[in-house]
């Protein structure tokens, strides 16, 4: 049988082409579950479906965004940051005690408690090679402890933020049509996909989640990076948690503990694998506003927080299943 | 032969996501057959394998066992049907003792136990961990392990890659045995030697399909290398350069009696610029460990790496070696290989390695991307994703990031282990056109044929401590042999 007749029996098994076409462009699949999720909310609650309605959601997704950044970062890397709720309620608690010192003051403080905590778990992670989940979770469990001690000593005083800060983690502009925090979550929005696609840097973050062996034979002093990236992430984090405190106008030692497992759950809705190395930030912000709206919806049907607890994690487990299957990894 | 095949799988074809791994492939064993399954790399062997051992559930086709149609859609259905598959890897559970992995299996240990001893592996210690035993042991664990089954078709992919030239006899001889008694080998390497010694017929796969089906007797080794590359193969490498010159080119790493353990005792070499330097040496000799001090994966216990400009190489980590131009490409493809990240930052990841290039990219990535990719030929269809590239591909890849962020010395561990023979030689002649740019390699080789085609010189490697040095052309592979074993013998 000669070679040329055998090739044109050979049947085409090729993938469906839509399929193929999808996987390549996942960010096209995440907007197109985003607008129907917008859509069935109007469905739900016609007044939805207006610049307020949509607005309140990108305000609440804002914060949850940003936090999420912190935790794409990490993730990519391989690693995960469980103390994000406690770095950010523990700036957002500095922010307010230094509010009345001044805007300027209190964010930095805020951000400078972030960064400091980060670098921690980055040393932690990094240097002495502990496990991420046990790092963070640590770090959480101290600044938890740290900051109901110091909130009765040396941070006793204001509670609540000056109004800048509550103008920008709640305001809006443009006869109250765009909040603030948008613009915030913009920005570091741009910098973040800038920074993991256009910078050796972020080149590192991907290379050291997928293989760290491969990343450390090529020369790259691991240690450097992650304090860096967990450094980063603190910021981010204190970041989101000035920006909540500015919506709630006060703070208490509660404020953003319910946004760690969001902020997994955005980050892997937005196609971040935990395991690392697989991930855009552009996804991760489609990730956050799906919850937004999914968490309006949900209050829109008077849905309790058990409610909205199960279909958080329906959702982050039929995502993945759905990921593994187009991505084809068996 | 009987009416009927021992084996009969029909138009097998799996894809990866979009990457197409088998397209359509047939094969055939008869009973009491041992059968060669060859093909490049990429060709889809080890894809067919799993297949026919129910890891991989195929697309579509048909597998008949006896002619009775089976739908191998697990291992143990594979099991049932007589069928028993050592892997590429080993399929061992690191964290458990050899016992407690025969236990998972449900096997006697003393069948098991058996077939060890006839391996000359009586002393394996059954209480040890799999994690500390080396890996030619797994290897012929893993294959006394399918024997005790005894099954009717034993499959063994690339099983003798990574043994010795003794382990791999014992191998030939449980073929020769399984022969006697009327069952079948299905057997896969990259070895053409072995195949014309030891297989009756073989098939031949090509991008996922099936094109010859041969008696490797008839057609010999250049039939065979052409079925598979599908195109006349070009014959050896260029001659080695041996140049007579070299002697006055300036040396590019020295090293003065370097220590490690008992691994490295007393190592002096140097290395000059244009120079591929062989390393021949039996397993184990300390050669893994000599090239883990040179690139600065870990420190010696004494003795000094001195590079070009006189400067000590004093390396505390991998980054100290590269940023004196010494890399190393591994022997494992998995140390060097981000496997979910596409080609192009495969090749670019040293660029990064300093905190004032993490700014930014390099401006002239793209340039260095093509030409790496220019210059090893690397197929880029399954770019995406590194991970998704064949075998020699990887290799590829792996070379290429020093091609794209440069180098001096360039440490290859055997680069070539399980490598298909066209990829080969694009390696070597790589290698070989490196050196005659004036970089300086340093070469360890499991396969001692081809020291004297790439090599200008050749150190033999023996517990610890070099015990011998010649010129790469009169380096046969006998009298590599005779120094590699530490045996002192005048090379008349």
């Amino acid at each position: 049988m000669s070679l040329e007749s055998r090739e044109e029996m050979v049947p085409d098994i090729s993938q469906p082409r839509w399929t193929i076409w999808l996987s390549d462009h996942p960010l096209v699949v995440l907007g197109s579950v985003l607008v129907v999720l917008v859509l069935v909310t109007g469905v739900i609650e016609p007044n939805y479906l207006s610049v307020s309605g949509l607005r309140n959601t990108v305000l609440l997704a804002a914060p949850l965004g940003i936090m999420a950044g912190a935790q794409t970062i990490l993730m990519l890397t391989g690693g995960i940051d469980l103390s994000v709720g406690m770095i950010a309620t523990a700036a957002a608690y500095v922010a307010a005690n230094q509010s009345p010192n001044g805007a300027l003051i209190a964010i930095t403080l805020g951000l400078l408690v972030g960064v400091a905590a980060g670098t921690v778990n980055g040393i932690g992670v990094g240097v002495f090679q502990v496990n991420p989940l046990i790092m963070t979770l640590a770090m959480s469990s101290i600044l938890i402890g740290l900051f109901t001690a110091l909130s009765f000593t040396v941070l006793q005083g204001s509670t609540t933020v000056n109004d800048f800060i509550s103008t920008l983690g709640g305001g809006s502009f443009l006869g109250n049509r765009i909040p603030y925090n948008a613009l915030v979550w913009t920005g570091v929005s741009l910098l973040i996909v800038y920074g993991l696609r256009y910078t050796g840097f972020g080149r590192l973050l991907y290379a050291l989640g997928d293989n760290p062996v491969a990343t450390r034979l090529a020369g790259v002093r691991s240690w450097q990076v992650l304090i860096v990236a967990y450094a980063l992430a603190g910021l981010l984090a204190a970041l989101a948690g000035i920006l909540l405190a500015g919506r709630t106008g006060a703070v208490d030692l509660q404020l953003a503990v319910n946004f760690l497992l969001p902020s997994v759950a955005a980050a892997v809705i937005g196609g971040t694998s935990i395991f690392g190395g697989i991930g855009t930030y552009s996804g991760t912000v489609l990730g956050a506003l799906i919850l937004g709206v999914l968490a309006t919806m949900l209050t829109f049907l008077n849905a309790g927080q058990a409610i909205q607890q199960i279909v958080y994690g329906s959702i982050v487990l039929g995502l993945a299943w759905l990921y593994a299957r187009v991505t084809g990894v068996s | 032969m009987s009416d009927k095949p021992l084996l009969q799988a029909d138009g097998i074809a799996k894809r990866f996501g979009t990457v197409v791994a088998l397209r359509s492939a047939n094969l055939q064993v008869e009973p009491g057959e041992i059968h060669a399954l060859l093909g490049a790399n990429g060709a889809g062997k080890s894809t067919l394998v799993k297949a026919l051992s129910g890891v991989h559930r195929p697309d579509a086709g048909s597998i008949r066992v006896n002619g009775e149609l089976f739908d191998v859609r697990n291992p143990r259905i594979a099991a049932e049907a007589g069928l028993a598959t050592v892997f590429q890897d080993p399929a061992l559970i690191p964290d458990l003792t050899v016992e407690e992995n025969l236990r998972l299996t449900n096997l006697p240990s003393e069948v098991v136990h058996d077939w060890l001893e006839r391996m000359d592996l009586a002393d394996v210690d059954f209480e040890a961990q799999i994690r500390d035993l080396p890996l030619p042991t797994l290897r012929l664990l893993d294959l006394a392990r399918a024997l005790a089954r005894d099954p009717s078709l034993l499959m063994l992919d690339e099983i003798t890659a990574a043994l010795t030239a003794d382990q791999a006899e014992h191998v030939f001889a449980v073929m020769e045995d399984r022969k006697s008694r009327g069952k079948s080998v299905l057997f896969i390497t990259h070895r053409l030697g072995e195949v014309l010694r030891m297989c009756d017929r073989a098939t031949v796969l090509r991008d996922g399909q099936d094109v010859e089906v041969c008696v490797p007797g008839e057609v010999g080794e250049a039939g065979l290398v052409q079925a598979m590359l599908g195109e006349v193969a070009k014959a050896t490498p260029d001659e080695s350069s041996a140049l007579a010159s070299l002697d006055e080119a300036p040396v590019a790493l020295e090293t003065i009696e370097l220590r490690s353990g008992d691994e490295v005792r007393g190592v002096s070499f140097s290395l000059r610029a244009g120079e591929v330097l062989g390393v021949a040496a039996l397993e184990d000799q300390g050669q893994d460990r000599l090239f883990e001090l040179l690139s600065g994966d870990r420190r010696a216990d004494a003795g000094e790496i001195i590079l070009a400009d006189g400067e000590a190489l004093d390396a505390r980590s991998p980054y100290d070696a590269v940023r004196k131009g010494v890399v190393l490409v591994p022997s494992d493809r998995l140390h060097a290989l981000l496997p979910k990240r596409p080609i192009r930052e495969n090749l670019t990841t040293p660029l990064y390695n300093k905190i004032t290039k993490w700014f930014s990219l390099a401006g002239d990535e793209k340039q260095r991307v093509d030409s790496a990719i220019d210059r090893l030929s690397i197929d880029t269809r399954a770019g995406k994703q590194a991970g998704r590239l064949s075998g020699g591909n990887q290799q590829k890849v792996v070379v290429g990031r020093w091609l794209a962020s440069g180098f001096r010395v360039l440490l290859c561990f055997d680069p070539t282990r399980g490598i298909d023979v066209g990829t080969k030689q694009q390696i070597y002649h790589l290698l070989r056109e490196l050196a005659d740019g004036g970089a300086a390699v340093l070469l360890y080789t499991s396969e001692l044929a081809e020291i004297p085609l790439v090599c200008d010189r050749v150190l033999v490697l023996y517990d610890g401590e070099i015990v011998d040095e010649q010129p790469a052309v009169n380096a046969t592979e006998q009298a590599l042999l005779t120094a590699a074993h530490g045996i002192s013998e005048e090379v008349a």
